[in-house]
């Protein structure tokens, strides 16, 4: 359970990066990157997940249940949020690439011309 | 490098970075029985000290509220990238021709608004009680106001989400969760202390400052949104308007 | 509960791959929301409800929006270009 654990958050953020390696399209790349980053997500959660345990919120649970641990969660549901506007970032440049050059192939965007 | 090429070499390479960090996994604690003692404690004194039932956000808003104040700022920052970027691209012409075609899609549209506004004020309200809180709660709020645009066009959306109101929102929520932790700095605690009282466990006037810094950040969360989609849709609904691409 | 986590975690790799080999972006789009939709019930297994509902809202409303309307634009320049 363990490796499976693992070789999943493993695999979500290298296959993400292979996208973003081979993308040809700035789009794709932009939600190639959102991959990457819901590999690190799911393996905070593994990392902070606790067998038998519930949800850090004691309305209903008596105190001293035994739940998962808080502060992984703290630091991705924040993440989660303002890795959009991010995302968004990298939309708008790609929009302005395609102005000014006419193609959002990464490939032809190699070079900078003044 | 031609991306045959390129993908010939990508994938040994990635294999090994796949191996490598599998190797470093490998010495974690094992799935289910975690080291986490801050974690521990955390579950422990939180509902003693502070009196919200949701640990979860206590952390967020109390134990790391600074990490928050950071997350926060990149927001506001990124908006103003994405703002800039597509400044020249908005015509804020007010005449969308992007009106919807039916009148299904505005009386479903206008029946879902109430229900939804009310998800997003529970979600905000009760965040530090139960699962939730301002972050998704903003989010909400703006899909909100995309229920505008979709239901009644472009131009009222305009109206209803112009940048004069949601330029000093987003100030508003990042500014009162700055005033909120000055106030403590203030009263000679340190910054972002815990102000107020913990009040009653499970009731609305728990927590102390967490609920402050909530409804801040749901502001902020909120217009920093709204402004990025009133900027896209304005990037989108220029072409239509010019008589373009359409 | 194991063999829930186990289909939840395999949903998870397969709904990556599935993103990453989708090349149109409006296709991935649509990929990319039931990706999200199945984190969003790992995250739920993995009892973080909090997540979980970051998660949910900001897949089904804010990615597709954004995504959307840089597709559209893209398009409709490329169409304006080719036309005049």
């Amino acid at each position: 359970m363990t490796v499976l654990a693992d070789a999943v958050a493993v695999w979500i953020f290298v296959l993400g990066l292979y996208g973003v390696a081979t993308s040809r399209n700035l789009i794709h790349l932009a939600l190639c990157l959102t991959v990457m980053q819901s590999a690190t997500y799911v393996h905070l959660l593994v990392a902070g997940y606790k067998r038998g345990g519930t949800a850090p919120i004691f309305s209903g649970v008596p105190l001293g249940a035994r739940t998962v641990d808080p502060i992984v969660q703290a630091l991705t549901l924040t993440d989660i949020v303002v890795s959009v506007t991010v995302v968004a970032l990298i939309l708008a440049l790609a929009l302005d690439a395609h102005k000014l050059r006419d193609t959002i192939d990464p490939e032809e965007l190699d070079e900078f011309r003044g | 490098m031609s991306p045959g090429t390129r993908r010939v070499v990508l994938v040994p390479a990635l294999a090994v970075l796949a191996a490598v960090i599998g190797a470093g996994l490998a010495d974690l604690p094992p799935f289910g029985h975690p080291h986490s003692p801050y974690g521990d404690l955390l579950n422990r004194v939180a509902v003693p000290e502070r009196h919200t039932t949701n640990v979860v956000a206590a952390t967020v808003f109390d134990y790391r509220g600074f990490d928050t104040l950071g997350e926060e700022f990149i927001l506001f920052c990124a908006v103003t990238g994405v703002v800039a970027l597509l400044r020249d691209q908005t015509e804020d012409t007010g005449q969308g021709e992007d009106e919807p075609q039916n009148d299904a899609l505005p009386v479903v549209l206008m029946l879902a608004f109430g229900p939804c506004v009310v998800i997003a004020a529970w979600l905000a309200a009760f965040g530090y009680l139960t699962p939730g809180g301002g972050f998704q709660a903003g989010v909400v709020f703006a899909g909100v106001a995309l229920l505008i645009y979709l239901g009644v066009g472009h131009r009222h959306f305009v109206v209803a989400a112009r940048d004069r109101v949601t330029d000093p929102l987003e100030g508003l929520g990042a500014g009162g969760y700055v005033v909120v932790g000055l106030a403590a700095l203030i009263a000679g605690m340190p910054f972002l202390h815990n102000l107020f009282g913990p009040g009653e466990t499970g009731t609305f006037a728990s927590g102390g400052s967490i609920g402050l810094l909530n409804w801040a950040s749901a502001v902020e969360v909120a217009a920093a949104n709204l402004l990025l989609f009133t900027h896209f849709l304005g990037a989108h609904v220029a072409p239509l308007v010019r008589g373009g691409g359409a | 509960m194991i063999p829930l986590q186990v289909t939840a975690f395999v949903l998870v790799g397969l709904g990556a791959a599935a993103v990453v080999l989708v090349r149109d972006p409006l296709r991935q789009l649509v990929v990319n929301g039931l990706y999200g939709l199945v984190l969003t019930s790992l995250f739920v297994i993995l009892q973080a409800p909090d997540v979980a509902l970051s998660m949910l809202v900001v897949g089904s409303i804010a990615y597709p929006l954004i995504v959307l309307i840089a597709v559209a634009r893209v398009r409709s320049r490329e169409r304006e270009g080719a036309g005049g």
